[in-house]
């Protein structure tokens, strides 16, 4: 948060612990001399402040998952006050000290909350110009501001700062809100933003402020925070699914000092002082459980039992024309069905989360992407009016979308107002693979009409999953999270799984997606929930695939099939750039010449829009026939996503995406069997690793400044399945219709091809 | 019982009391001593973010029993380098702006300062090598084979 010295003052205790008080400096001068406004969506001041020492604090109500937000927000504000980047300081969603601009969530960080913070900073320049006009006796028009100092245009003897202006006092104005809290979150009526040729700040690729801290060993995450009288805990998780504790043997961990059991109804959980005593005594404890058989179908049986399934919720969300017109019209009907396997958030630290829970009021300190939703379905778990709890949020471990961080929060608050003491939870690291709500497989089926002339009139994509909102993403309600479950509250399943928008200009289309029931009502390992881009790989690997499909069976190729269809400009800018740097040439249908050779290279490509950014990926990868190894060689995305407020912070945003869409291609899948999930560790679950990283990847980024910034966090790294699959088919002539593309599987699949 | 153990770390003597000689090094770092840099990540030596150096070797420090380390010199990123005197892989590290969380940066740099102090010019295939059993979820990968490759070129 870019000032560890007043919010973690942390300091060696008598007893040798690290210990972190929690300090609020914010506005101390200021409290004195006016009282502090309240915190709410229509105070200029809930947005930003300008300290004594002309620091500007900006207050931003979502998170930093290390993709840079921290930094780019601060330019973004920056500019539009004209002060320099380097005297922003960012305070990230404590909610004691932050409104809820939605958390993370969709990669709206820059898009939604930076205009929304830049609105509120060209207000403040407003009022602090009309103070300056008071001061200086200068009209407001005939000043100007360079580095937060107001100067007189024609007069060099008349100038004043921003600090000496209202450093340390509030604002103390209102302004428009939307009456929204989270992502929709807007305030208008502010002054017109700057033009995009004025731009001093916004544009440049400053460095990240977060990174010095952390590669000096400096930067205290959640999982290092450390309570005066804080006790280590750890959760006991039945080895079947839905099983719950009936009797406990204390006398298992009779001799481990200071070690002590928690059960609240079916929560149970091992305290102790000292981790490590924690850690041991939650591994031998012994527990009877109760019987529980839960008749999972198992990974492998999964895709069929989905699509058996009865469906409980369709909605064709997207169309144009009537699909089924258009098929009546066709002369040839193509059809392709997809599979893509259930996914897990396997952050790479478990989560962690502490809470000091008081009679009357609590405080959490958590990496939960939704610290302001987290508060009130801590709240609601406790029993507590929301504004009696307070979350700070703290960096922590990546979440990858909803992972189990806001649990771990909730165990914590739970046993801190059972033992009246503070507790700090630590995930182990089944917890974090087995436990953690996981992103649905699902069964993408498509099909498309042709007349006879090859054209496609329409065009049709299904998905049919388990809901993307079985356990919703921010965690508002106690029924959210699995604290709650195991405490027996009411449940609330959300149904809905959304499908990208496609681009493609058929004559007939319809995009839809159908729920089927969840594999376990409550407390469930499998409950499902966004993993990030949730729209993104199970579904562009499904109808990205199918594209192709259509442009391999229609004889076209299929950079030249998707541009026969895309109208949108920047749909076509996106993808003519990526063939183009890539140097593609046309062919229509897979590569014939190197049929019988073990190593084969072919390439693909993939595109999406997704809100407005559009992306192009092509992807170049080594295939091995002997082995059914894919290599990744080499990956060119063209990336358009608007105005770009920080080139080199984008363009590694996107690269890593890449790398890690890759391991989300190629080796993850969440196993299990009739009882339990069964990917546990790093060796059952397993990941991308350096040895399979494309051996380049060249990323084009194309700035239209005057766009809306449209974000940028997560939508490439769902194109890297259907590039993939793409790219083998190119290779081998042989379709992949099933992530992750293992080499067993890869094996299978060329074997059938022959 | 309790017993009674030195730790030297990153040049400073520290004593501590632990309840069982097996208990991981990681929990003395992070719970007696208050380094809190390297971090919990499996416990079972499978993803490298509590690396540290025991006498100059990359070791994790969630399996190495605490009174196995009492006998050698810790280091831990904290002591690797500061922002006025950094270690070359923290500057390349930065050149190259290769973390995002971070929550795996212990695992990366320990283990890569450990190779290049044994293999100061390696080569890619090398470097893969040695980092190849360590996980990071961003997908910093291709940024810190760039970076070590940097450090290496610069050391």
């Amino acid at each position: 948060m870019g000032e560890p010295d007043l919010t973690r003052r942390a300091f060696i205790a008598a007893s040798g612990a690290l210990i972190v008080a929690l300090a609020l400096p914010d506005h101390a001068a200021a409290a004195a001399a006016s009282a502090k406004p309240p915190l709410t969506p229509d105070r200029l001041d809930s947005y930003l402040a300008i300290e004594p020492d002309g620091t500007v604090t900006v207050f931003y109500g979502r998170i930093d998952g290390g993709q840079g937000l921290e930094t780019s927000i601060a330019q973004m504000v920056a500019d539009e006050l004209d002060v320099p980047f380097e005297r922003v300081r960012m305070v990230i969603s404590d909610t004691a000290r932050t409104v809820n601009m939605g958390g993370a969530s969709g990669a709206l960080g820059v898009s939604r909350s930076g205009l929304l913070l830049r609105g509120c900073a060209a207000e403040a320049r407003r009022l602090l110009l009309g103070m300056a006009e008071k001061k200086l006796g200068v009209p407001s028009a005939r000043l100007t501001v360079v580095d937060g100092v107001i100067h007189a245009a024609n007069d060099s003897t008349k100038s004043i700062s921003y600090a000496e202006l209202i450093g340390g006092r509030y604002f103390d104005s209102h302004v428009e809100w939307n009456g929204k809290y989270g992502n929709e979150l807007n305030v208008t009526g502010t002054p017109p933003l700057k033009e995009p040729g004025a731009f001093k700040t916004i544009g440049k690729s400053f460095r990240r402020k977060d990174l010095p801290l952390k590669v000096f060993a400096k930067l205290d995450m959640v999982a290092d925070m450390r309570l005066p009288d804080m006790l280590h805990a750890r959760m006991i998780r039945p080895k079947v699914a839905g099983a719950v504790p009936v009797s406990v043997d204390e006398t298992s961990i009779g001799d481990i000092p200071g070690a002590q059991i928690v059960w609240i109804k079916n929560l149970l959980a091992v305290v102790a002082p000292k981790e490590w005593n924690a850690v041991r005594a939650a591994e031998r404890l012994k527990v009877t459980w109760s019987e529980s058989h839960p008749n999972f179908p198992g990974h492998e049986a999964l895709h069929d039992h989905i699509r058996k399934s009865p469906v409980i919720k369709r909605t064709i969300q997207a169309q144009k024309g009537s699909f089924d017109e258009g098929l009546k019209q066709a002369v040839r009907i193509v059809e392709g069905e997809y599979e893509y396997p259930t996914q897990s958030h396997a952050s790479t630290g478990p989560a962690c989360g502490l809470a000091d829970v008081r009679d009357d009021s609590a405080t959490v300190w958590t990496s939960t992407q939704k610290p302001h939703y987290a508060r009130d379905g801590i709240a609601d778990l406790l029993g507590m009016p929301p504004e009696k709890v307070r979350a700070v949020w703290m960096f922590g471990t990546g979440s990858y979308g909803r992972n189990d961080q806001g649990d771990a929060t909730a165990d914590a608050a739970v046993l801190s107002q059972h033992l009246k003491r503070p507790v700090r939870v630590q995930y182990m690291r089944h917890e974090g693979l087995a436990w953690d709500p996981k992103g649905t497989a699902s069964v993408n089926r498509s099909r498309a009409g042709l007349n006879a002339a090859g054209d496609v009139i329409a065009y049709e994509n299904i998905s049919k999953a388990f809901s993307r909102l079985d356990t919703a993403t921010n965690e508002g309600r106690a029924a959210h999270v699995l604290a709650g479950h195991l405490m027996g509250v009411k449940l609330q399943p959300e149904l809905s799984f959304e499908i990208p928008k496609a681009s493609y200009d058929f004559d007939h289309w319809q995009l839809g997606w159908e729920i089927v029931p969840p594999l376990m009502d409550r407390a469930s390992p499998m409950r499902t929930t966004h993993l990030r881009d949730p729209y993104g790989p199970p579904i562009l690997f499904g109808s990205e695939s199918f594209i192709d499909e259509l442009a391999a069976g229609t004889g076209a190729d299929p950079v030249a099939f998707r541009l026969r269809y895309l109208t949108h400009p920047r749909d076509r800018a996106a993808v003519e750039r990526a063939a183009k740097e890539y140097g593609w040439t046309p062919r229509p249908g897979p590569r014939t010449d190197r049929r019988d050779a073990n190593v084969v290279v072919g390439r693909g490509i993939a595109f999406r829009r997704h809100f407005d950014t559009f992306i192009a990926l092509i992807a170049e990868v080594r295939v091995h026939r002997d082995t059914g190894v894919i290599e990744p060689v080499r990956y060119v995305c063209a990336h358009d996503c608007g105005l770009i407020v920080n080139p080199e912070t984008l363009r590694h945003v996107v690269d890593r995406q890449l790398v890690y869409g890759t391991s989300r291609a190629l080796f993850e899948e969440v196993t299990f069997d009739a009882n339990m999930v069964t990917s546990v560790d790093w060796a059952t679950y397993p990941v991308l690793h350096i040895d399979s990283v494309p051996q380049s990847i060249e990323i084009h980024l194309i700035d239209r400044p005057e766009a809306a910034p449209s974000g940028a966090g997560e939508m490439a790294l769902g194109l890297v399945p259907a590039a993939i699959g793409n790219a083998v088919f190119d290779a081998t002539g042989v379709r992949l219709r099933r992530v992750p593309f293992t080499p067993v599987r890869v094996k299978r699949a060329l074997a059938g091809a022959i | 019982m309790p017993e009674r153990l030195t730790l030297e770390v990153n040049g400073q003597s520290h004593v501590i009391e632990v309840d069982d000689p097996n208990m991981p090094l990681l929990y003395a770092l992070r719970d007696e001593i208050g380094l809190n840099n390297p971090r919990f990540g499996c416990g079972l030596g499978q993803c490298g973010a509590c690396t540290v150096h025991l006498d100059g070797v990359a070791v994790r420090s969630c399996l190495t029993p605490v009174s196995a380390a009492a006998r050698g010199k810790i280091a831990t990123l904290a002591g690797l380098g500061t922002p006025e005197h950094p270690h070359p892989l923290q500057t390349a590290w930065l050149e190259e702006q290769v973390s995002q969380c971070a929550y795996c940066i212990n695992g990366w740099i320990m283990t890569a300062a450990a190779l290049l102090k044994r293999n100061p010019k390696p080569s890619d295939d090398e470097i893969k090598r040695e980092l190849a059993p360590l996980i990071c979820r961003c997908g910093t990968h291709g940024a810190a084979l760039r970076a070590v490759k940097r450090a290496a070129e610069t050391a």
